[in-house]
């Protein structure tokens, strides 16, 4: 079995609103696997039916071979985009409460917790109430206990919400840390740069319906366009510009440069060998810049979605 | 199930080391007995002070039935005229003047009888002076007439209907005060638990609300659990608060008694005031056992279990309503729409229950509302105390018992989609599609 999670062909309505509409997803074990969309696209409806929050209308969804049941949940740590704590109890107090909540034994939960809390550099809170800490401070301990049982499945959205850059990459480490431990990760957001940094995998849910899914690098290469970004010095610019529009689509490009050279987007059709374009540049003029477009996930987002 | 003790637990705790909590637990008391300690004194000051009333009798007939009492000097002018009585009572800031004129028909004078002073007189007072001087008149009419009436007391016969009923119990009428007390209490201490901790329970599901904590919680618990495990939590707070209250509150009466050596139930009001005096009485001194009589002959055990039973069936059915309602909406002010409905029925027993039962406890009406879920616990416990067939007892409860397991679900139903529901308060309507959710 090389899929922790698989949902089949799941729907569910509200209503009259359909949230999800026959969406399927499968989750490689030990991935870290982004679930994309815009607002309202039913992110967070598939997200709690795999917590078992809501119920599906139709389809399955599987977890480590088995039909999801009321033993899963101490399988899976939720860290859900609407998260708060309880403002008066005191952190540590709390975050017992969440981990024996999870099935941890009171003893076990005090350890666990204990090095977590020094592990994020938060062990002098273990008596401070909640309304006094910042809200970063808070997502810190609902990190925590997040992952203190240490689930197969862990599913966060909207992680990095609320965290200044230091503690979000401290957080994303730790997230790469948990995925090289044996964790599978269900990523869900709106923050492109950190999908590129974390998701090898990745689905795109758009208006209830799933439009891509695959590998970022294979999704990559279906998106890539053939096109190279070149910079080069020559005695004519204008000249040579003219001649290479008559052999390409050609379309001006900025990049940083010392000089002032010939900058352009010079896009090959199928059969164009990118090799034979750098000769002929090079029989031209000076080479500075010769660089293949690849589409960056935001890229693809936008792209996508309005294809669709 | 491990779970709902925990929850349980929770909430237990933090409604008891809540700061308001606690300061309600201990104050609530001392504030009640202090209040009773100030109205006692008050209305000790009150009796005590002496009022001078002058009497002016222009028809000299009711000169000699004016004598003072513990409250009431009587001062009996002669000789001089409504003006000037009047102008001498105001001189000398006398209570006030009563006023008797002259005329030849004994009818007539009574129909004209004054009563002159600063300000309206104490009510009280009025027809204590009004019941004195119409006996006094009567008498003198009666005697009038040539009528002899040390012969009308005389043949004045007291009846007093001995009760029993038909399996030989001995009742009397107080044992139906002592009933409607007894019932009264519980179905009005049930009413007022309702209210107090239902409405907490739905704070505290507001506030998980609010402080986006739900969905990490019930990530980890099913909704139903977390819902009971908060009904089952703050009821037993509710449980030790009421436990403190009584033990602090007899304590308190007691050191209060001691110290200060005044019985402050006796002179909390004139009633019983009369009561002790009446003590002397041996009239009134069968009567209270009687009262006593009448507490043994209450049907104690079924009481018990009834109370019991019906205390937490009633209770659960509308906490659970309070809970459903909570997670409905996202603060407190959107509470009042959904509070209407459930209050009423609350209400509407409480009045069935002190208007109906106490004039017929085993009517129609008393008996069909005993039987009505939403206002069986209330009504049906202040009916037990004058005898209900077990058979009806069992049936209200059953009816009850489903009713409940029905509204459980359905507050369940509203409560899982509700609590992950913000933004905008929702209709009916959507409710109601909620629970197809």
């Amino acid at each position: 079995m090389n899929n922790l999670l698989e949902a089949h062909s799941v729907s569910k309505k509200f209503g009259d609103f359909t949230a999800l509409n026959q969406v399927s997803i499968a989750v490689p074990k030990g991935s870290i696997y982004g679930l994309l969309g815009p607002n309202g696209a039913g992110k967070t409806t598939l997200i709690r039916i795999i917590n078992q929050i809501t119920m599906p209308d139709q389809g399955e969804v599987i977890l480590d071979g088995e039909s999801l049941n009321s033993h899963h949940i101490r399988d899976i740590g939720y860290l859900p985009e609407e998260r708060g704590l309880y403002k008066t109890m005191k952190v540590g107090e709390q975050a017992m409460y969440l981990a024996r909540l999870k099935g941890l034994s009171k003893a076990e939960a005090k350890i666990r917790l204990k090095y977590w809390f020094e592990r994020l550099e938060i062990g002098d809170w273990w008596n401070k109430k909640i309304q006094e800490l910042s809200k970063g401070m808070a997502q810190k301990i609902q990190f925590i206990v997040t992952v203190l049982h240490e689930p197969k499945l862990l599913i966060f959205d909207e992680p990095f919400s609320g965290f200044d850059p230091i503690n979000a990459i401290l957080i994303k480490d730790e997230i790469l840390r948990l995925r090289d431990n044996g964790a599978t990760v269900i990523f869900s957001t709106h923050r492109m740069e950190s999908v590129e940094e974390l998701c090898d995998q990745i689905t795109l849910i758009h208006e209830s319906n799933k439009i891509l899914d695959g590998k970022l690098t294979d999704i990559k290469k279906q998106f890539k366009t053939n096109t190279f970004e070149v910079g080069i010095r020559t005695s004519n610019n204008l000249m040579l510009e003219k001649e290479l529009s008559e052999k390409f689509k050609v379309s001006p490009a900025s990049f940083k440069t010392l000089d002032n050279e010939l900058m352009l987007n010079v896009k090959l059709s199928e059969n164009d060998i990118p090799n034979d374009l750098l000769s002929f540049l090079t029989s031209k003029g000076e080479v500075s810049h010769f660089v293949e477009l690849i589409p960056s996930a935001n890229d693809i987002f936008i792209q996508a979605i309005k294809n669709n | 199930m491990n779970h709902l003790g925990l929850i349980i637990e929770r909430e237990y705790l933090t409604k008891v080391k809540n700061k308001s909590f606690i300061v309600m637990t201990i104050l609530s008391p001392i504030i009640m007995i202090a209040l009773i300690a100030v109205v006692a004194y008050l209305s000790q000051v009150n009796n005590n002070k002496q009022r001078t009333i002058s009497v002016l009798d222009e028809s000299g007939i009711l000169k000699s039935s004016f004598t003072d009492t513990e409250n009431v000097n009587y001062h009996l002018l002669d000789n001089m005229t409504l003006e000037e009585a009047k102008l001498l009572v105001n001189q000398n800031e006398e209570y006030g003047l009563l006023y008797i004129g002259n005329f030849k028909n004994i009818n007539e004078i009574g129909e004209h009888i004054k009563f002159f002073s600063e300000e309206s007189p104490s009510l009280t007072l009025m027809s204590a002076l009004e019941s004195k001087l119409e006996k006094q008149l009567t008498d003198l009419k009666l005697e009038f007439e040539g009528v002899d009436v040390e012969k009308i007391r005389a043949s004045r016969i007291r009846v007093d209907i001995g009760q029993e009923s038909f399996v030989g119990e001995k009742t009397s009428k107080i044992d139906s005060v002592v009933k409607l007390i007894f019932g009264g209490l519980a179905g009005y201490l049930l009413f007022m638990f309702i209210i107090i901790y239902g409405n907490m329970i739905m704070r505290s599901v507001i506030e998980e609300k609010t402080s986006r904590i739900i969905e990490i919680i019930i990530s980890s618990v099913k909704p139903i659990q977390l819902m009971l495990g908060k009904i089952i939590g703050t009821s037993l707070a509710g449980i030790t608060q009421f436990v403190i209250w009584i033990i602090l509150g007899g304590l308190l009466m007691t050191i209060l008694s001691l110290v200060f050596g005044i019985d402050l139930a006796q002179s909390q009001s004139g009633q019983q005031e009369m009561l002790s005096q009446a003590m002397q009485n041996p009239d009134v001194n069968t009567e209270i056992q009687n009262v006593i009589s009448a507490f043994y002959n209450l049907p104690i055990t079924n009481l018990i279990f009834a109370f019991i039973l019906f205390f937490i069936g009633g209770y659960l059915l509308y906490s659970s309503l309070y809970a459903a309602i909570g997670a409905a909406v996202d603060n407190e002010t959107d509470t009042q729409q959904f509070l209407l409905p459930i209050l009423m029925p609350l209400i509407l027993a409480v009045y069935i229950g002190i208007f109906t039962v106490i004039e017929d406890p085993h009517g129609t009406v008393s008996t069909v509302f005993s039987f009505i879920p939403f206002t069986s616990p209330v009504v049906m416990l202040m009916r037990i105390p004058f005898g209900v067939p077990i058979w009806q007892q069992l049936l209200s409860f059953v009816l009850l018992v489903g009713t409940f397991i029905l509204t459980v679900w359905f507050a369940a139903k509203i409560y899982r989609v509700g609590i992950l529901m913000y933004g905008k308060k929702p209709s009916y309507k959507e409710l109601i599609k909620w629970i197809k959710y």
